[in-house]
């Protein structure tokens, strides 16, 4: 469990915002801060990499490369020297969802610096979940709303390609933008949902359901016994053989 | 790190059942799922709840003589983080109609809900936006969305048999009912929800669902919902104020009795601050970072159960926290991963779990609290788990069945979160299994609501996890993305309602805090103990120890 002792552990230099520690060599890099002494405010979030609280860039001595991970996620190695970048400026432009539509246009207006992009591909090598952003700033700038929503589904938030991008796009939010246009407009409704919901406005279930909340324990028990399963490898055409509840 | 040599021999016994297991299952040949009876006696015998000291008394306030985890009664038998002779409750820093404590998927639905019913809103959360559970729950939210098979009738039954049928009917009713109404709802703000090609939204089992209702987003359930719920907040920006990394500490109640606001602690600055608000609802969630009986968990890094503590202070009864909840399937390797949730879809979509020997030993499909009962015993009485370098025991799950079962490619496809997850440790889960064992989930019960989401308290409302009864003694898969949605879409207009209705002004008070200060001392607890926690303590003890001039209150430096 997160703070208890590690006695016997290889210990292994690291720099944190480039001052020394020695850290047991299996931590990850948001234990590895807390082992140091830290107490994380910013930086940390669902440790379980996907809030995007804790996005990390480090470098090797040696090395010009920048690399980048989840705090949480990322297993310390020798002689990283490292920073969070827990919060970055962002641009967040205000939508009515009822009122705009799954276009370029709307991208355009609401985005415009995606047309800035210099297409350098730094935003991409900046993500620690492997998306590829620049083709889905690149789906935005033709105004491809399905392939930006479905590339950048995965997408943490963390904010790392919006503080390296050359050209002043704040990627994760046009590809917020971009999956609520698709999830809304794009994608067939599921009529099956609001044929429900149209039903239970209409009081369908209404008498069932009162009938059953009133059903003392043993009865409950007994019905609860003797519901139909699904089974698991059934296909979406299966039905049940009793229909009464229906 | 990559399974160890020891692990990859183990792993041979499972590859040499899988084939087998895999014609079983496309045969439809399930393991017996447990009686009733079996289910109760396993629940007794091997869940943590069940275990000597699992429970203890409250020894004040109004759920006195309720016995449940000795973490959280600690927190009850604590004193306030501020003196509140301190606090001068004249200088009010923030005024609103409706406060929202938390910004998590119930406090944003609420926000939502409250800013459409006329209501100007402010969230106070403790870190951003966002960070919450929701935010981690990966596979699904249930509702019976398809009258050719299921209906809310079967929802309900389902929810009741998890429960143990100890769940308050009305409140059952209100969350069966509106779940096709709140998928509908997030449907039209654009969330992805996995769809057919013609729009139907594709459903799986859950553990203890009669029909398969669940509806996911991939693996990313919860973030998809809480991404955009959030989003659509920040569009709204003008009415639904954010206050981050400002805890609530405690609840402010006015002269007449009705909740009126809260006392806010800037985490970065120190500072408090006074909101004054009409209504206050709380939405801050559970509490699996209190680590109870040191089980490792699977919640959000601020998931301390401050709710709890502040709406006890003022006088709502606690219900259904004797029972709490333990996910069967949390990594326990590797060990950088460990506590973190394997989402039950896994074994939605087919992945047997199995023994040392490859053996199946329990319906995969059982409900959580089962199922991890199962998983307890197969390794201690039984002492069939598995053995991890780090001194640890699991069970098999195995993920490869999927790709089997569904064709090549299906393991990355619809687990693509844990396909990356694991890819960085060096473990393909698409050909090799992974190793679970049971992890501190969820907070079963909490502070007593309604199906109003009203509490005892005239202007304070509950919604979400850090309340109580829905769920009875155990919550099913599926169930709390919907709470959330549900009832903090309820919470939301009842306290914008009641801001135009019921409430009314006065003057300020913080006598609750200074009456359970004197009810503490009554009862003979001394205590240095604060509470609401706020934050774990992960503090390194050699570090504290050399930190000669630092000051703790509670965990936090």
């Amino acid at each position: 469990m997160e703070g208890k002792t590690r006695e016997r552990e290889e210990l292994v230099p690291i720099f944190i915002m480039g001052k020394r520690y020695e850290v047991p060599s299996s931590l990850t890099i948001q234990k590895a801060m807390e082992y140091a002494g830290y107490q994380l405010l910013r930086g940390c979030g669902c440790r379980g990499g996907i809030c995007g609280a804790c996005g990390t860039v480090y470098r090797f001595p040696g090395s010009y490369k920048i690399e980048v991970g989840l705090a949480c996620q990322t297993v310390v190695q020798p002689n990283m020297y490292l920073t969070q970048i827990p919060f970055f400026p962002a641009t967040k432009s205000v939508y009515d969802m009822e009122k705009i539509k799954p276009n370029i246009e709307t991208i355009v207006k609401h985005y415009p610096e995606v047309l800035r992009c210099l297409q350098c591909n730094t935003c991409t090598k900046s993500c620690p979940m492997d998306i590829e952003v620049m083709d889905y700033v690149a789906a935005a700038m033709r105004g491809d709303i399905t392939r930006l929503a479905e590339l950048s589904f995965d997408c943490v938030m963390c904010g790392l390609c919006t503080s390296r991008c050359p050209a002043e796009i704040c990627q994760y939010n046009v590809a917020i933008l971009g999956r609520r246009l698709y999830g809304k407009y794009i994608v067939p409704k599921a009529e099956h949902l609001a044929q429900m919901v149209n039903e239970i406005q209409k009081g369908k279930y209404e008498q069932m359901l009162r009938k059953v909340m009133d059903t003392d324990e043993e009865a409950l028990k007994k019905l609860y016994n003797e519901r139909e399963i699904e089974p698991e490898q059934a296909g979406e055409d299966w039905t049940p053989k009793d229909k009464t509840y229906l | 790190m990559p399974y160890t040599r020891e692990l990859k021999e183990l792993i041979k016994k499972v590859e040499a059942t899988r084939l087998m297991r895999v014609e079983k299952k496309r045969r439809g040949e399930e393991f017996p799922l447990l009686s009733l009876k079996e289910r109760e006696e396993r629940l007794r015998k091997y869940h943590p709840d069940f275990i000597e000291g699992a429970r203890k008394e409250i020894r004040v306030g109004v759920s006195k003589g309720y016995a449940i985890s000795p973490e959280i009664v600690n927190l009850l038998e604590a004193r306030s983080r501020v003196n509140p002779d301190l606090v001068d409750l004249t200088r009010i820093a923030y005024e609103t109609d409706v406060l929202i404590i938390g910004g998590g998927g119930a406090g944003t639905a609420a926000a939502l809900t409250a800013q459409e019913n006329g209501a100007r809103v402010l969230i106070a959360t403790k870190l951003r936006h966002g960070d919450a559970n929701t935010m981690m729950a990966e596979g699904g939210i249930q509702a019976a969305s398809k009258g050719g098979k299921d209906s809310p009738y079967y929802h309900y039954l389902d929810v009741l048999g998890g429960g143990h049928f100890k769940n308050p009917p009305e409140l059952v009713y209100t969350l069966v009912t509106e779940a096709p109404k709140v998928l509908a709802w997030l449907e039209n703000f654009g969330c992805m929800f996995t769809k057919s090609p013609e729009g139907r939204l594709m459903t799986l089992h859950g553990g203890g669902t009669c029909r398969k209702r669940m509806h996911y987003a991939a693996d990313i359930t919860g973030a998809e919902i809480m991404r955009t719920l959030r989003d659509e907040a920040r569009n709204r920006a003008e009415h639904i104020k954010v206050l981050e990394f400002s805890p609530a500490v405690e609840l402010i109640l006015n002269e007449h009795g009705c909740c009126a606001g809260a006392v806010l602690y800037n985490l970065e600055t120190e500072e408090y601050f006074i909101v004054k608000a009409k209504a206050v609802v709380m939405a801050t969630g559970g509490s699996g970072r209190l680590h109870i009986q040191g089980f490792m968990t699977t919640n959000h890094y601020g998931a301390t159960g401050d709710g709890l503590v502040l709406g006890y202070r003022v006088g709502v009864k606690l219900c259904f926290l004797h029972a709490v909840q333990y996910h069967p399937t949390g990594v326990v390797f590797p060990e950088q991963a460990e506590g973190l949730l394997i989402t039950e879809k896994f074994r939605g979509a087919g992945a047997n779990v199995l023994n040392i020997d490859g053996e199946q030993f329990v319906n995969e499909r059982e409900p959580r609290d089962v199922e991890s009962s199962c998983f307890i015993r197969e390794c201690t009485k039984i002492g069939k788990g598995i053995p991890t370098p780090t001194g640890r025991v699991g069970i098999w799950l195995d993920s490869p069945m999927i790709d089997i079962l569904m064709g090549e490619g299906a393991v990355k496809r619809e687990f693509p979160g844990k396909h990356i997850l694991f890819k960085r440790y060096g473990i393909d889960i698409s050909k090799e299994p992974m190793l679970v064992y049971p992890t501190l989930h969820y907070q079963n019960g909490g502070l007593e609501y309604n199906s109003k989401c009203e509490t005892s308290v005239p202007g304070f409302f509950s919604s979400g996890e850090v309340s109580g009864g829905v769920h009875g003694e155990n919550r099913l898969m599926g169930n709390s993305l919907l709470d959330v949605c549900v009832f903090g879409r309820i919470a939301g207009i009842s306290a914008s309602e009641y801001v135009k209705g019921k409430f009314k002004d006065g003057k300020l008070t913080l006598d609750h805090v200074r009456r359970y200060h004197k009810e503490l001392e009554q009862a003979g607890i001394v205590t240095d103990r604060v509470a609401p926690m706020l934050l774990p303590d992960y503090s390194n003890p050699p570090v504290r120890e050399r930190q000669l001039t630092a000051h703790y209150l509670g965990s936090i430096r």
